[in-house]
C-alpha cells in the first residue's frame, strides 16, 4: 500500500509539470505584448517596460518558466496586478469557501445519490424506482442556475425559511480562523452561529448537488443490478444472510468502484468553481475568485486560480485512485 | 421411509418471461434419503439446476416462481415456508456450493471474514471463536497453511482451493444435506477427483447426504448411489447408479451412455444424441425426447408419457415399456 502510494506520487510529477506548463503558456499566449494588454492601450512606453522588468518579462523564455517553477516551489503564486496582494494568501479564503460548499453538496449528493441507487436496484421495477430514476433524470437535465433561483424564490422569498445567499449573517461576521466557516464555529463553541452557518449552506449545497446526486444514483443502480447477478451474491443467500447484509455488505462494496470514479470527477468538478451558482448566491469562492479576475485582466490571479484548481482535482483523483485499492484488493499497479 | 432427508413431489417451477410462461422444472418428484448420495443428470437446460436453486427458494424471483409441488425437508414444506424461516435453513439446514468457484467469492472480502460470516449467521459465537472454527473447517477440507489462507483473498487462491473453501463454509454449520450444483466442472481433471475424494470422505464422516447435480456420467458412476436423470425439465428416469449405467431403461439414458468415450474399442467417431435439448413450453404435446428419440414412433408425438414403474424403484417415462414391453430396448443396449 505505502509504496502503491509513493508510486503514484511520482507519477504525479510529468501531470504537475504539464500543468504548469499550460498556466505558464497563458499569460505568453496573450496576443501582443503582455505588458501591453495588462496595463491597457493608453498606457505609456515607460510603464510597459517598468511592469515587463518587475514580471520578468525581458528575460528567455526558459529563464521565466525556470523561475515561474521556483516561485511555486516556494509557496509564491504571485501578485495580484488588482489589489496588489499576495496571491498565495488572499487565494485561501476563497479556496476555504469552495471546499466548505462542495463538501455539503457531495455530501447532500453521495447519500441521497447512493441510497437512491440501492433502493433502486433492490426494489427493481417498483414505484419507488421509476419515481426515483425520473427524478434523477430531471436532475441531470436541469439547468443549475434555473435550479438555484426557483430555490431562492421559493425558500427564501416566498417562504423565508432560509437564506437566499452569503456564507453567514453579514451584520455578525465570524473571526475566521481556518475560514471553513462551519468549523470555525465549532472551534468557537458557538453552536448558535453555527447553525446559522448551516443554514446558509442549504440551498446552494443542493443547488449544487443536484447534478452529481443524479449521476451517482443513476451510476448507482446500475452498477447494484450488475453485481447482483453475481455468482457470490447467490453464495452470501446460500448461506443464509439477510437481505441487508448481501445488499450493504457483500453488494456495495464490489458496486462501488465505478461509483467512487464518478463522486472523484464530480468532486473534481464541483471544486473547480460552480461559477454559476457562486455568483447566484454571492458565494465568494475560487470560481468566483477567477471570473472576477478574468474581467479585470488580473493575469497572475487567472494563472494561480486555474493552476490550485487543476491541482485539487488531481490530488482528489489520486484520492480515488487509493481508494479502488482499499475497495478492490485485486487492483495491482 | 423413516430416514427420508429431503422429498420432492410434482414441484414444478415455471419462468415467466416475455416469451411466455417457460415450465422450466415440471412435476418433478425424487427422494434423498440419510447418508446417501443422490445424482442428478441431465445436459444444459434440462432443469437440474433449476430443481436445485427450488429447493432452497434462491431461483431469481421474478421472474422465477415455484408454481406447484412440495419440498419436504424432515417433513417441512419449504416451497410455502416463509423468507425468514429459508434464512434459517440455507446454510444451516441445507447448504450449497456452485458451479464455478473462480466466482462464487466474493473478491473484495477476505476468505476469513466470508467463512466467520457463515459460521456467525447461524452460531451465536464470538469473532475470535468463528475464526477458529473457520481454520478448523479448512483444516478439515485439506487446505495447507489455513491460519495463513483466512487472512488471504480468493484470487489469491486456485480453482480446486476456492471450490474446498466453498465446501468449508457450506460444511461449517453441520447441514444434513449438501446440494453440490456441479461442483468439479470447472476443474482439471485431478482437481476433480480431490473434490470428489472430500465429498465422499464428508458423505462417510458427517454423514451428509449429497444432492450431486451433474452432466458428467463418470461423476455419478464415482460418487452417486441413486441417479435421477432429468431432460427438459422432467425427469425421465430413476434407478440405483449400478442398475442405470449397466441397463439404462429410457432412450436419452441410454444415448447419454454411450456418448461417453470408452478406453477399450476404439470407435472411429464418438456418439452423440443429434440436436438439443428442446427448450420447454408450456402445453406441449407429446414426449419432450421424441424429436431427438431414433426409437420415436406415432404415439410419442401425440401424447404425453406418464414415468413407468418397473420394480425394485425403477422408473422411466417411455411408452416403449408399454408398447413392447422394452424389448426394443433390450435390442438397443446390447447394440452398443
Amino acid at each position: 500500500m505505502v509504496t502503491y502510494i509513493i508510486r503514484r506520487l511520482l507519477m504525479l510529477i510529468p501531470v504537475l509539470i504539464g500543468m504548469t506548463l499550460i498556466t505558464f503558456s497563458i499569460v505568453h499566449l496573450i496576443p501582443g505584448n503582455p505588458a501591453q494588454v495588462i496595463l491597457g492601450e493608453t498606457a505609456t512606453g515607460e510603464a510597459i517596460a517598468n511592469l515587463e522588468e518587475t514580471m520578468g518579462l525581458n528575460e528567455p523564455y526558459f529563464v521565466q518558466y525556470w523561475n515561474y517553477l521556483l516561485d511555486l516551489l516556494q509557496g509564491d503564486l504571485g501578485t495580484s496586478l488588482r489589489s496588489k496582494a499576495e496571491i498565495s494568501s488572499e487565494i485561501l479564503p476563497y479556496i476555504a469557501a469552495t471546499f466548505e460548499l462542495t463538501f455539503f453538496a457531495m455530501l447532500f449528493a453521495i447519500i441521497v445519490g447512493v441510497n437512491a441507487g440501492i433502493i433502486s436496484a433492490w426494489k427493481q421495477n417498483s414505484w419507488f424506482d421509476f419515481l426515483a430514476m425520473l427524478f434523477a433524470l430531471v436532475g441531470v437535465s436541469m439547468p443549475v442556475f434555473w435550479l438555484a433561483l426557483m430555490e431562492q424564490w421559493i425558500f427564501a422569498q416566498e417562504l423565508g425559511w432560509l437564506p437566499a445567499y452569503g456564507r453567514q449573517d453579514s451584520r455578525d461576521p465570524i473571526a475566521a480562523i481556518t475560514h471553513l466557516y462551519v468549523l470555525d464555529s465549532l472551534i468557537h463553541l458557538d453552536f448558535a452561529r453555527a447553525f446559522t452557518i448551516l443554514k446558509h449552506l442549504i440551498l446552494p449545497s443542493i443547488a449544487l448537488g443536484t447534478i452529481p446526486m443524479a449521476i451517482i444514483a443513476r451510476m448507482t443502480r446500475s452498477s447494484m443490478l450488475e453485481v447482483m447477478k453475481s455468482d457470490y451474491i447467490r453464495t452470501v443467500r446460500a448461506k443464509g444472510s439477510g437481505q441487508f447484509l448481501v445488499i450493504y455488505k457483500h453488494a456495495l462494496k464490489n458496486a462501488m468502484i465505478p461509483v467512487v470514479t464518478v463522486i472523484g470527477l464530480q468532486t473534481g468538478v464541483l471544486l473547480g468553481g460552480a461559477i454559476l451558482t457562486e455568483t447566484i448566491f454571492s458565494w465568494p469562492g475560487v470560481g468566483r475568485y477567477v471570473y472576477e479576475a478574468i474581467n479585470y485582466r488580473d493575469y497572475p490571479v487567472i494563472q494561480s486560480g486555474i493552476l490550485v484548481i487543476a491541482f485539487i482535482f488531481v490530488m482528489i483523483n489520486l484520492f480515488v485512485d487509493i481508494l479502488y485499492k482499499k475497495l478492490d484488493p485485486r487492483i495491482k499497479y | 421411509m423413516e430416514d427420508v432427508i429431503l422429498e420432492l413431489s410434482g414441484l414444478s417451477t415455471h419462468f415467466f418471461t416475455d416469451q411466455g410462461e417457460i415450465p422450466a422444472v415440471d412435476k418433478v418428484s425424487f427422494r434423498v434419503h440419510k447418508g446417501e448420495v443422490v445424482g442428478v443428470v441431465g445436459e444444459s437446460g434440462s432443469g437440474k439446476s433449476v430443481t436445485s436453486l427450488s429447493i432452497l427458494q434462491l431461483i431469481p424471483s421474478p421472474p422465477g416462481k415455484i408454481v406447484s409441488g412440495s419440498i419436504r425437508y424432515k417433513g417441512e414444506d419449504l416451497a410455502k415456508a416463509t423468507e425468514k424461516r429459508m434464512k434459517r435453513i440455507r446454510g444451516n439446514e441445507i447448504s450449497m456450493i456452485f458451479q464455478e468457484p473462480m466466482t462464487s467469492l466474493n473478491p473484495v472480502f477476505t476468505i476469513g471474514n466470508q467463512m466467520r460470516e457463515a459460521i456467525r449467521i447461524h452460531q451465536k459465537i464470538s469473532k475470535k471463536a468463528a475464526t477458529e472454527k473457520a481454520i478448523q473447517m479448512l483444516k478439515l477440507v485439506g487446505i495447507p497453511r489455513a491460519e495463513d489462507i483466512v487472512n488471504e483473498y480468493p484470487h489469491q487462491l486456485s480453482g480446486g482451493m476456492r471450490q474446498r473453501v466453498m465446501i468449508a463454509m457450506a460444511m461449517s454449520s453441520d447441514p444434513s444435506l449438501l446440494i453440490a450444483d456441479e461442483p468439479t466442472t470447472a476443474l482439471d481433471v485431478t482437481i476433480q477427483a480431490q473434490i470428489l475424494d472430500l465429498m465422499k470422505k464428508i458423505n462417510k464422516e458427517e454423514h451428509t447426504s449429497i444432492l450431486l447435480i451433474t452432466h458428467d456420467l463418470g461423476v455419478v458412476a464415482d460418487i452417486c448411489d441413486r441417479v435421477v436423470v432429468m431432460y427438459a425439465g422432467q425427469v425421465v428416469e430413476k434407478g440405483t447408479t449400478r442398475e442405470i449405467l449397466k441397463d439404462p431403461q429410457h432412450p436419452y439414458t441410454q444415448g447419454l451412455i454411450r456418448s461417453l468415450p470408452k478406453l477399450h474399442g476404439r470407435e472411429e467417431k464418438l456418439y452423440s444424441i443429434p440436436g438439443t435439448v428442446a427448450r420447454p413450453k408450456k402445453d406441449r404435446v407429446g414426449c419432450r425426447f421424441a424429436p431427438r428419440c431414433e426409437f420415436a414412433f406415432e404415439r410419442c408425438f401425440k401424447e404425453n408419457p406418464e414415468l413407468y414403474q418397473l420394480g425394485d424403484g425403477r422408473e422411466s417415462r417411455c411408452f416403449l415399456h408399454t408398447e413392447k414391453k422394452g424389448e426394443r430396448l433390450e435390442d438397443a443396449t446390447t447394440n452398443t
